[in-house]
């Protein structure tokens, strides 16, 4: 039962660091231009195919992640160039609708060209099989990998926010983009580098996955989602808030799948147990987003009022 | 045509001239085709009368649809086939639900406000995507539509269509009434201006918890609807994509003006019925017309209307 428990926190963790992976992205192009972007999800997507697709070519799963990465991110200052720097100045609501129908050209884009059918990314040989963790827990050494390349990547982005210049100048854009802009910062600028890097950072997270997960049409939306409730969780525009509301997500979706029913069993009968475990499940998540905006209806780690 | 209501009416004068046209042209599936837009048209006008009179921004709209085509299914398999009945535990049962989650959603605002009402979406979804009893994921197939008055009036596609015009001209001049009267200034007010709401004596939040759940309970009329339309009830119904495409509805109809989510909501139907014709890949042309509508019209269709009509005039 312990080692289940491990076993399952490990998985959570895997998967909040690669929500934070997402989120990162979404919450600096939110914080700092104040554009909700709901074709985010799409480009996770697109880095799964991107490293796919270049696996495939090259034959090497490195050399497809090294050609994946530049890809996402000229795929994401694209999109920025052709759609979004339109969008900047327009209220949510269109924001919401305009990205929207991207995410509709993108997902039916992405049929077009690899077909309907999931691709499969075989793991490398050099990251495939298990460790030895404590007692006769083994864990998959790819899943210790993800959490590792998303760890050092979160603590990369804490130095670059918090360090750099132009960290500087993307946390004052997120707290007060008007000024930073009236103090003679190309804002628009900082976020077409803001909006490539959020791309890149997606594109990353959906290749990192690509070979523990089928690489389909609609895993951008389900993700989508996901991240939206991890950065509002957090508060929009905190890197900070984002890591600790993904970590947070990721272990309360997968610890809630497993040990939810089993919690429910030492109060109900086994078939009411199953029943209601079923139910409350997928719920977990957004009865903890209900329930964080109650309490501080601007999230965790406010930015911006 | 120069108000939203003239204009309003003029369509609806089309939509009632419409059966005996198609029965006479010989395209019975039109007539489908019509009874869908006037009932997305009625989920879009409620979505409107929070979303364009309130800035309440509901992303999970599909829910009460969801509710209101449950409270046909759910009852139907007990037995109870009477649409008053149906329709009647459809506006409660979206009621009770708009009371308990906008009481809570309304603590929030903005971005917060759409997120939150997403995930009560979500949970109403994730409910009745586990409820195996009622079909569970796969849907559950209705034995026919529901009956009035013990008898099945609305069996055929012609009466139906008009109980649906019917429902959709009431709620219209009803949402209409409801924007001009006091109530609906104080909505149009808290969406302007909240603290100088308060500061003139009223306090927003009953007033937009109680538009939240009108238009929850007209969102279930429409669910009754559907229900019957389709005579099948699943729980996609109610996903985010869903809600999604009702906030689409409105905003390129035109948000704020009632007329508009009918036109939003007969463009998007249409469009849905006409592009798979041409192609697989329909949603591609879709995608491409959403993001032109959002970059090049101001105001959406009814927006558009009214500049032509204003350099008619010119």
């Amino acid at each position: 039962m312990l080692n289940l428990f491990l076993l399952q926190v490990l998985n959570g963790i895997q998967f909040g660091i690669l929500l934070f992976l997402v989120a990162a992205g979404l919450t600096l192009v939110f914080g700092v231009m104040n554009f909700i972007n709901l074709a985010h999800g799409v480009q996770y997507m697109v880095g799964a195919y991107l490293a796919a697709a270049f696996v495939a070519y090259t034959g090497n799963f490195y050399l497809g992640l090294l050609l994946a990465l530049p890809a996402a991110l000229m795929f994401g200052l694209l999109l920025e160039f052709l759609i979004f720097r339109r969008l900047y100045e327009r209220d949510h609501l269109d924001q919401v609708l305009a990205t929207f129908g991207v995410i509709l050209i993108i997902n039916e884009g992405v049929k077009i060209i690899w077909g309907a059918a999931p691709l499969s990314v075989p793991i490398p040989d050099s990251l495939s099989g298990s460790l030895p963790l404590i007692g006769n827990l083994r864990y998959a050494i790819y899943r210790l990998a993800i959490i590792g390349a998303g760890l050092a990547t979160a603590l990369g982005l804490y130095l670059l926010i918090n360090h750099t210049r132009i960290g500087m100048r993307v946390r004052a854009g997120a707290s007060n983009s008007p000024m930073v802009s009236a103090l003679g910062v190309d804002i628009h600028r900082l976020f077409m580098i803001l909006f490539g890097f959020g791309a890149m950072l997606a594109g990353f997270a959906g290749a990192m996955v690509s070979p523990i997960l089928s690489v389909d049409p609609g895993m951008g939306d389900s993700v989508l989602i996901l991240t939206f409730v991890v950065i509002v969780i957090g508060g929009i525009g905190s890197i900070r808030g984002a890591f600790v509301a993904a970590i947070l997500v990721g272990l309360v979706d997968t610890v809630g799948r497993t040990f939810g029913p089993i919690v429910l069993r030492l109060l109900l009968d086994p078939s009411a147990a199953a029943q209601t475990g079923r139910t409350l499940a997928p719920m977990l998540i957004y009865i903890l987003m209900a329930a964080i905006l109650y309490f501080r209806p601007s999230g965790l780690f406010r930015t911006r009022g | 045509m120069r108000t939203p209501t003239a204009l309003a009416i003029a369509v609806f004068g089309l939509l009632a001239v419409l059966p005996p046209l198609f029965l006479l042209a010989g395209e019975p599936f039109l007539l489908v085709i019509a009874i869908r837009v006037m009932i997305f048209a009625i989920a879009a006008v409620s979505l409107d009368l929070i979303l364009g009179y309130g800035a309440m921004v509901s992303f999970g709209h599909a829910a009460f649809i969801g509710i209101g085509a449950y409270a046909v299914a759910i009852p139907a398999s007990h037995g109870v086939t009477d649409l008053f009945a149906q329709t009647l535990i459809a506006i409660v049962a979206s009621c009770l639900f708009a009371l308990a989650t906008g009481a809570i959603s309304l603590r929030t605002k903005g971005v917060y406000f759409i997120m939150i009402t997403l995930a009560f979406g979500q949970m109403a979804f994730f409910v009745m995507v586990s409820l195996a009893a009622y079909g569970g994921d796969d849907g559950i197939t209705l034995p026919g539509r529901s009956t009035l008055f013990g008898a099945p009036l609305i069996a055929n596609n012609f009466a139906f269509f008009y109980v649906v015009l019917t429902c959709l001209v009431g709620l219209y001049f009803l949402s209409h009434a409801l924007t001009r009267s006091r109530f609906g200034r104080v909505i149009r007010a808290s969406r302007e201006n909240p603290i100088r709401v308060q500061s003139v004596g009223f306090s927003p939040f009953p007033y937009q918890l109680t538009a939240y759940a009108i238009s929850g309970a007209m969102a279930g009329v429409a669910g009754v609807l559907l229900a019957n339309q389709a005579e099948f009830v699943s729980p996609a119904y109610m996903s985010w994509q869903r809600s999604g495409e009702l906030i689409a509805m409105v905003v390129v109809g035109g948000t704020g003006t009632l007329i508009g989510p009918i036109l939003g909501a007969a463009g998007f139907i249409l469009l849905e019925e006409w592009l798979p014709a041409l192609s697989e890949h329909w949603k591609l042309g879709f995608g491409v017309i959403l993001v032109l509508i959002v970059l090049y019209t101001r105001g959406g269709l009814y927006g558009f209307y009214r500049r032509v009509m204003g350099s008619a005039r010119a």
